[in-house]
């Protein structure tokens, strides 16, 4: 906030003095230095040579090299749990997205007996620990022979995207108005042809972005993925990592470069659809 | 609440129709057909919410079901049922009823953990919200260069929050990382920053509030914008000053997005698993361990302790349940349609 002080002439909404702008200017500075810091940092690390994280010295540039990046390439399995990371990933946006916008179309458009029963289901799953399904998970994971599957780990990432998903979409559809079904089903169009034909098409900005939630939720999840995921080629990306930096071996240089390899794709499709994303998780909360 | 982010809504009136009509679920009253009318009526609907419905109840509901049972016994991994190779072993658990809550409910270490997971949150979210605000004010005046701030000031968003907590584990780092680095080119001692309960916690906070503020700043800014200007302008003719303008303009203006994301906010961070997870591991000792990361301590540890685990996974949902009906109430009562 800029000093505003109230003088006698009462200052308008856009007017400020010449420090209030500079203080305006500094603050947001000092600001965008702290958040962008780390990230710098990191990726100067990683372009460091092979032991130059071990340097106790405040050092930005030290010869820059790929040698971590050649070693995290070439000699971890960093590879292999890219793979699956991209495969659960995908698997979990492409199902979870289908589910949310069909289950999101219903709840938006009709009143139905038990409405309000799933209403309350969506928002009371997505306030889920982790703690309380995990071990039963766990064991029916277990039980069905899913562990270190992939398919054990899709399914259980459905239990943490579908809900919200669902629930963005419905903030969604709600916006498009109704008129639209209905000139669709003047046109003889049963409910689910309306929805397939005309709704979903209009729902591309939101798909993109529950797709892009749910899969940012899957990259993302450590808890499931540390404990169903163990064999060493099964890993996911979040859990994989965890190995270069054990509680008796830490390699930082192999980290920070499979980091800004993690980050740098997802960073750039993440401010792609921000706008979105914002529009998109507040509508959907909002409109219970 | 329906126009809060400035979309047309079609189904405003229906929603008021349905929320007027209280029955539960009753979608049109007056229609009280048969079954066979109920079903023709409503199966299309039904249809495309029984995929999800299905998926939960075999993913959340069994094992929320399941793990209330746990929670009542004695399991653990040593009395839980296994099968190694073609053995079969039965379990050996037995039904203890609410042994595991009287055991944590009067041991101290639910209510130390409960406190400091409060404060956590309480810290984050406050935190998040206050400085979430403060830049969004700042970045909706005229301003040059405002896009550039608004990318930089987004990007700790754009980074998956496991590379985050690996990154700022890092800058941590007692020997090499570089905040002790800064702190000794400064002259000034350095800090074991993960060493010590004290600064673990004010370590793990502040990351949460770097990876945080962003959503926060976003979410304001839209709800900023969507204020009408007409509004500022009338307050202004009339003579508000800055501090007015924002106390009777700004503030009601943004009080449905705020309340929103303060619910989400609460929960998310509540359940912040990864950050805690990876950064200190709730450590040292369990100094920084929030409700959740204990809770799957618990499970996944030493000797797995299930039934003990679900105990507390219930005690915790418990909590954000409670919390999340009494939030409810309170905007209800402000008049708020939800």
């Amino acid at each position: 906030m800029s000093a505003v002080t109230t003088r006698r002439r009462v200052r308008g909404r856009d007017e400020r003095s010449l420090a209030g702008s500079l203080l305006l200017h500094g603050t947001l500075i000092v600001a965008s230095l702290i958040s962008l810091f780390p990230i710098v940092w990191l990726v100067l690390t990683s372009l460091k040579p092979r032991d130059g994280w071990l340097s106790t010295e405040l050092k930005f540039f030290d010869g820059a090299s790929l040698d971590n990046y050649t070693r995290v390439l070439t000699e971890t399995q960093f590879p292999s749990w890219l793979l699956n990371s991209v495969i659960i990933a995908g698997l979990t946006t492409v199902i979870g997205v289908f589910l949310a916008s069909t289950t999101g179309y219903a709840i938006s458009r009709f009143r139905f007996p038990g409405y309000r029963g799933i209403m309350w289901m969506l928002l009371v799953t997505q306030m889920f620990p982790v703690a309380i399904l995990i071990v039963p998970l766990y064991n029916l994971m277990a039980g069905l022979g899913l562990l270190n599957q992939i398919p054990g780990l899709v399914i259980a990432y459905m239990t943490v995207a579908v809900p919200f998903c669902a629930w963005m979409m419905k903030g969604y559809f709600d916006s498009i108005p109704r008129e639209i079904d209905q000139a669709g089903m003047i046109d003889g169009l049963s409910p689910f042809g309306t929805f397939w034909r005309v709704i979903l098409p209009l729902a591309r900005p939101s798909l993109a972005v529950t797709a892009f939630y749910s899969f940012m939720t899957a990259w993302g999840e450590v808890a499931y993925a540390t404990v169903f995921m163990t064999g060493d080629d099964t890993r996911t990306l979040a859990a994989g990592l965890q190995q270069f930096v054990g509680q008796y071996w830490a390699d930082w240089g192999l980290l920070t470069a499979a980091a800004v390899l993690i980050a740098v794709p997802a960073a750039v499709v993440f401010l792609l659809v921000q706008r979105n994303l914002v529009a998109g998780l507040t509508a959907g909360a909002t409109k219970l | 609440m329906a126009t809060s982010t400035g979309r047309v809504t079609g189904t405003t009136r229906d929603r008021a129709a349905g929320a007027a009509d209280g029955a539960r679920g009753r979608g049109r009253p007056g229609q009280p057909g048969p079954f066979r009318r109920a079903v023709s009526q409503y199966w299309y609907a039904w249809a495309m919410v029984a995929p999800v419905v299905v998926v939960t109840a075999a993913l959340v509901g069994w094992p929320l079901v399941r793990g209330v049972y746990l929670s009542l016994t004695d399991a653990t991994e040593a009395t839980m049922g296994r099968t190694i190779g073609v053995n079969v072993i039965p379990s050996t658990y037995e039904f203890t009823g609410l042994d595991n809550y009287v055991d944590i409910l009067t041991g101290g270490l639910f209510w130390e953990k409960l406190t400091w997971t409060v404060l956590w949150t309480v810290a984050c979210v406050a935190l998040h919200y206050g400085l979430g605000l403060g830049l969004a004010l700042m970045l909706n005046r005229r301003l040059r260069f405002r896009s550039a701030y608004r990318l930089m000031l987004v990007l700790p968003w754009a980074i998956p929050p496991f590379v985050a907590a690996f990154i700022w584990r890092y800058l941590y780092n007692s020997d090499f990382g570089v905040i002790n680095a800064m702190l000794r080119s400064a002259g000034l001692g350095t800090v074991g920053w993960l060493d010590d309960p004290t600064t673990a916690k004010i370590a793990v906070i502040a990351v949460n509030v770097w990876i945080g503020v962003p959503f926060m700043m976003l979410a304001m800014l839209g709800g900023l914008q969507s204020i009408p200007r007409e509004l500022y302008e009338a307050a202004e003719v009339d003579g508000a000053t800055p501090w007015q303008r924002f106390r009777f303009v700004t503030v009601p203006g943004l009080r449905t997005v705020s309340s929103t994301v303060l619910l989400l906010g609460t929960i998310w961070t509540f359940n912040m698993f990864p950050l805690i997870f990876l950064i200190t591991g709730g450590g040292p000792g369990s100094s920084t361990e929030i409700l959740v990361t204990y809770a799957y301590r618990e499970a996944f540890t030493g000797i797995r302790n299930y039934s003990g685990s679900a105990a507390w996974g219930v005690l915790i949902l418990l909590l954000l349940v409670v919390m999340a009906v009494v939030y409810r109430r309170a905007l209800r009562k402000q008049g708020e349609v939800w």
